[in-house]
């Protein structure tokens, strides 16, 4: 199968030319094939926020190359990558930072308005499906704050989803519920990566969680020590 | 380019933060109005003095030169000389009807009115006073300064034995409407004249003072038979009688001057009164200026979160920048309108307020559509300037920063 992320010799390094030169990352080689279920484990400090982010297109690797869904990243511009980035990966965050001035249908839709990806109407229809999806057909209307944590995190996922890519990026998305919510926003997580074929790397403390994981790395003092 | 997601934004964003908004609304819309209401006072204020003063005086008057004394010097005899100004005696302007001609032909120029005045003594039995013997040509002159305003009895119709005078003189010398009065020249020739009208000029001593003629009866009373003592000139440019009065100076070796000169005065305190108006709206502009900025600079700290968010979700750079701008231009145009909207009725108030000693109105709550147009486009302009820093900061953020924030 082709790979839809690929990561050769990661560095990354902060305070560059300083005294204080600091190597976070210390040579990372990844590859997640497509339609892979993988979680990135590892201690505070260990670097795993760092490797998301340049695996999210976020931040710049101070060398080493990224490929995803085919396109090397290495020499473009920031409006090629930021669009590269919107189209190809999706991402959910531990708070799951939805928009507070928008309702959950909205927050969905984000990602098709930005990038102008389908008509209104249309991006309407495939927002309150995902919602429907994630179990949230009531709450289109509610704003952020009307709905619990796991209902948050779940129109974090629908909003992930809505330009059906190939690739999600999940940091903590568990780690600020409760064992219950969890466990069932896991369980959505799962169930998408199965029906849709969409990969994920799912970053996470729980070791529990990463074993229910089809391909796992682990990461400590940012080094990959084993992969599971 | 749909500028769809920019708008929702930039007016969600606005609706958040709603406190925030409807203040630096509110001061936008207090800095037009400022702007507008301030502009159109003066402009109003200013048309009302201008007219008042010029409509019952002449734009340009032409006069002969003054008469000097001449020194002459022997070429090798030095001579310490104190040199007395000559008195100036009534004279007439020589080729008075070329020069008059070349007045009317002389682009610019409205009306042309020949004038022989000079002074003379008006009595009734036993009441005396210096007055001014207004020579005319009633035709010509009521084109220069339109008497028939500031008839309050009567009619301004002169004949050879008419004449129309001021309230106060009316009042001085005990006479009415179709009495009649002496008036003796400097020589001592008497002639009687039949008062037709009586004017008000709303100034105190050209009541007292003003006695119009016929030209002709004038010229005999005071010595100067077929000559004018000057020629009076109304222009259709109340700003350009200066230049054309230099220019009508030049072709014909007279005394030229303007109301600009005659009025330096007044006209100071109007040119000051504009450069004052003129700080103001730079002064307010800044204000706003600034206002806009700050609660922009505030709402991009604020939602920083978000732009982090929505970098990445794929929003780029310059999508970012645009949102901040719309607000700015948001602020700008919304602001506008309402500051429109609210200088008219500040205008309306103060038209009923403001009032003329006399009772007289002194101002009518207009708006000029120029001025109406150009505070519109730099409230917008300086919206969008404004925000312009703001925008920058957050489409430079980095969202890594501020999703962490």
């Amino acid at each position: 199968m082709n790979p839809i992320l690929q990561l050769k010799h990661i560095r990354k390094s902060y305070n560059i030319g300083t005294s204080i030169e600091t190597e976070i990352l210390h040579g990372i080689d990844i590859e997640l094939s497509s339609g892979s279920f993988s979680a990135l484990t590892g201690p505070s400090g260990s670097g795993k926020s760092t490797l998301l982010n340049i695996i999210g297109l976020l931040e710049p690797p101070t060398s080493g190359e990224l490929i995803i869904a085919g396109q090397s990243t290495q020499n473009i511009g920031d409006d090629q990558l930021t669009k590269l980035r919107g189209l190809n990966i999706g991402f959910v965050f531990q708070f799951h930072h939805l928009l507070p001035a928008f309702n959950a249908l909205e927050n969905v839709m984000m990602p098709s308005i930005i990038h102008r990806h389908l008509e209104r109407q249309a991006a309407e229809k495939r927002a309150q499906q995902l919602l429907g999806a994630v179990g949230l057909a009531q709450a289109l209307y509610k704003k952020p704050n009307e709905l619990s944590g796991g209902m948050q995190q779940r129109v974090a996922i629908a909003r992930a989803l809505m330009l059906n890519p190939p690739l999600v990026l999940a940091d903590e998305p568990t780690g600020n519920l409760d064992t219950h919510s969890a466990d069932e926003i896991f369980k959505l997580l799962e169930h998408i990566n199965q029906t849709e074929g969409i990969s994920f790397l799912i970053v996470t403390h729980d070791m529990q969680l990463a074993r229910r994981c089809g391909q796992g790395f682990h990461l400590v003092d940012g080094q990959l020590t084993q992969s599971f | 380019m749909s500028l769809a997601f920019e708008w929702l934004l930039a007016i969600r964003f606005l609706k958040e933060g709603r406190m925030q908004s409807w203040l630096i609304l509110a001061g936008v819309t207090g800095g037009v109005a400022i702007i507008i209401f301030l502009t159109q006072l003066i402009n109003q204020l200013q048309g009302t003095i201008i007219d008042r003063v010029l409509s019952s005086q002449a734009h340009i008057v032409m006069r002969p030169a003054e008469e000097a004394v001449l020194r002459f010097d022997q070429a090798d005899t030095l001579t310490a000389a104190l040199i007395q100004q000559r008195g100036q005696r009534l004279r007439s302007i020589d080729q008075w009807e070329s020069f008059a001609q070349l007045a009317r032909t002389t682009p610019g120029i409205k009306a042309v009115s020949p004038l022989a005045t000079g002074p003379v003594f008006a009595r009734n039995n036993l009441a005396s006073k210096s007055v001014v013997l207004m020579g005319i040509v009633p035709e010509d002159y009521l084109n220069v300064v339109n008497m028939n305003r500031y008839l309050v009895k009567g009619r301004f119709d002169i004949g050879s034995e008419q004449t129309v005078i001021g309230t106060e003189l009316a009042k001085d010398l005990g006479v009415n409407l179709g009495d009649r009065i002496q008036v003796v020249s400097e020589s001592g020739v008497v002639q009687n004249l039949t008062i037709v009208g009586l004017f008000d000029i709303n100034n105190k001593d050209l009541n007292k003072r003003w006695v119009f003629t016929q030209l002709r009866l004038a010229q005999s009373l005071l010595n100067i038979p077929g000559g004018v003592s000057s020629i009076d000139l109304t222009v259709h440019d109340l700003f350009g009688a200066k230049l054309l009065a230099q220019r009508l100076s030049k072709q014909t070796g007279l005394l030229v001057e303007s109301w600009m000169e005659t009025n330096s005065g007044l006209l100071n305190a109007l040119s000051n009164q504009t450069v004052t108006n003129n700080l103001i709206r730079v002064f307010v502009v800044i204000i706003v200026a600034l206002g806009i900025a700050s609660v922009l600079v505030v709402s991009v700290v604020q939602k920083q979160k978000e732009i982090g968010i929505l970098r990445a979700m794929g929003a780029t750079q310059q999508q970012v920048l645009r949102i901040f701008l719309m607000q700015g231009a948001i602020f700008g145009s919304l602001g506008s309108l309402m500051g429109v909207s609210l200088a008219f009725a500040l205008l309306t108030l103060f038209a009923s307020i403001y009032k003329a000693p006399n009772g007289s109105i002194m101002f009518t709550a207009q708006l000029d559509p120029n001025l109406v147009v150009m505070a519109s486009i730099v409230a917008l302009l300086v919206g969008i300037l404004a925000a312009l820093l703001p925008a920058r900061r957050a489409a430079r953020m980095d969202p890594v920063q501020a999703i962490r924030s």
